[in-house]
């Protein structure tokens, strides 16, 4: 299958959100590939709100299944979540259980505003009842669940789209 | 035979002692402990990990902040906490421990944090589940007699990487009563296992366990001496209530001659850090001045104990 180029999404979606964001608008990323992309979204929409990225590896409903990543990395969300307005921001739209985690871990930092989710691409295959407000592609066909898509990065910063078969 | 506390994978089933355990193991405890700490930061200190579990505290030997520890740390992570001061229930009514551990697993327990006098009573528990082919229920040695204390060496392991970086150009000492001190070996055990090149124990040849000295690691009765370029000073607590006979003068000879004073501090590095397990007893382990000094990280040490056991029972869980 020949994998859209995430430089190209990238673009589609900061324009998606362009119109709709306020200033003050939260960014948070999760780790890893959506934290790359709240860095280039916050840039280029130049926001003068707050950015965050957030861990949910302990939030997750398989924790016991699926045990802990070799290295859990730090949740920095150090503003005030309290009336905030944030955008959840992530790589790929899957199962919708990772944005579950991401929503409760946000939670327990204080009660937001609103919250939205902004990712690059949805790849069908949803278990829970959520959808993105700001989506750069959709694939036409769900991938099958054997096989994991993913966001990398060049060392020059350069986002690209993996397809990696489990 | 397999290490009992690893499972076929190397994942971590119950944490008994540092001995033997790999490197890996160690490094992804500390690593798994480090996004912990921000967890204290929070409005609502709670991880959803343990949620519904069940964690018994079996303490069958006092202890105020390793309990506590175990118990906030538990509890951040979402777990019901039982504690169960043992000295004073059914042991007294002639109870042995494993009865007492079948009644609690039938009550759903799904970890034990387990503090026992006698050396290897963890392992005794762990074994008697593993026989039982209770594969759930994991068990977390908490100290027990003058065997071991990992979560202390863990600790202290996640300070000094915390104040020094890596392990790999360390001079550490330990001083005083390493004989009695399980929180000593549990030290030299993960030190030794992360790489520090040079490890110095310190003190009077009566509170010493014979035939330690080895290739990187140096015996010396002489604290200024024993202290030299140190980059740690790890300070032990006197143990009276587990000394029998005459090992020692008085708490003021030694003090006079084991006790950290700012005298002898200054023949370590001027950036060493000092690290006491606690509880202190100041005036003769440690002088008060250094106790709450620039270069104390002690009470450092109690805040990274909850993270460090948060990590140790979130690799259980998992």
């Amino acid at each position: 299958m020949q994998l859209p180029d995430a430089e190209t999404l990238l673009d589609a979606l900061i324009a998606q959100m362009r119109p709709q964001v306020r200033p003050d608008t939260a960014l948070v990323g999760i780790r890893t590939g959506g934290v790359w992309l709240a860095e280039r979204v916050h840039a280029a929409l130049e926001l003068a709100g707050p950015i965050g990225a957030i861990d949910v590896s302990f939030y997750r409903d398989d924790f016991g299944a699926r045990g802990l990543p070799a290295k859990p990395q730090r949740t920095d969300i150090t503003f005030d979540v309290e009336g905030a307005h944030v955008v959840i921001v992530d790589d790929v739209l899957y199962t919708g259980r990772t944005v579950r985690a991401a929503l409760n871990e946000l939670f327990d930092f204080g009660r937001p505003a609103c919250v939205d989710l902004a990712v690059l691409l949805d790849r069908g295959g949803r278990e829970l009842p959520i959808g993105a407000r700001y989506c750069a592609h959709t694939l036409a066909e769900p991938l099958p669940a054997s096989q994991i898509l993913e966001l990398g990065r060049d060392d020059d910063g350069t986002l690209s789209l993996r397809l990696i078969d489990a | 035979m397999r290490n009992p506390q690893l499972d076929k994978n190397g994942s971590l089933r119950h944490l008994l002692t540092l001995d033997g355990l790999p490197r890996e193991t160690l490094t992804a405890i500390l690593d798994t402990a480090a996004p912990f700490t921000e967890v204290a930061e929070r409005e609502i200190k709670k991880l959803p990990v343990l949620r519904g579990k069940s964690v018994f505290n079996l303490f069958f030997e006092n202890s105020t902040r390793t309990r506590t520890t175990f118990e906030i740390a538990a509890k951040r992570l979402s777990a019901d906490v039982v504690n169960l001061n043992v000295s004073t229930s059914s042991t007294a009514k002639g109870e042995s421990l494993l009865d007492t551990v079948d009644n609690l697993c039938a009550m759903q327990a799904d970890m034990f944090v387990v503090r026992h006098a006698a050396s290897g009573a963890p392992f005794l528990i762990a074994q008697h589940l593993i026989a039982n082919g209770r594969n759930d229920i994991h068990v977390v040695n908490a100290g027990d007699g003058r065997h071991a204390h990992p979560t202390q060496g863990l600790l202290d392991m996640y300070t000094i990487r915390h104040f020094k970086g890596d392990f790999s150009n360390l001079v550490v000492a330990l001083v005083g009563d390493v004989l009695h001190s399980r929180v000593a070996r549990s030290q030299i055990a993960a030190l030794t296992t992360l790489g520090v090149p040079e490890i110095r124990v310190i003190g009077p040849k009566t509170l010493l366990p014979t035939g330690l000295e080895r290739p990187g690691l140096r015996v010396f009765h002489d604290m200024t001496e024993g202290l030299h370029n140190v980059d740690v000073v790890m300070m032990l607590r006197l143990q009276n209530e587990r000394m029998n006979g005459a090992l020692l003068p008085t708490p003021q000879e030694f003090y006079k001659n084991w006790g950290l004073t700012a005298e002898k501090l200054s023949a370590a590095k001027s950036d060493a850090i000092v690290m006491h397990p606690g509880p202190m007893n100041r005036g003769v382990e440690i002088d008060s001045a250094i106790a709450d000094g620039a270069q104390a990280v002690i009470l450092n040490q109690v805040t990274f104990g909850i993270a460090v056991r948060m990590a140790v029972m979130s690799m259980l869980a998992a």
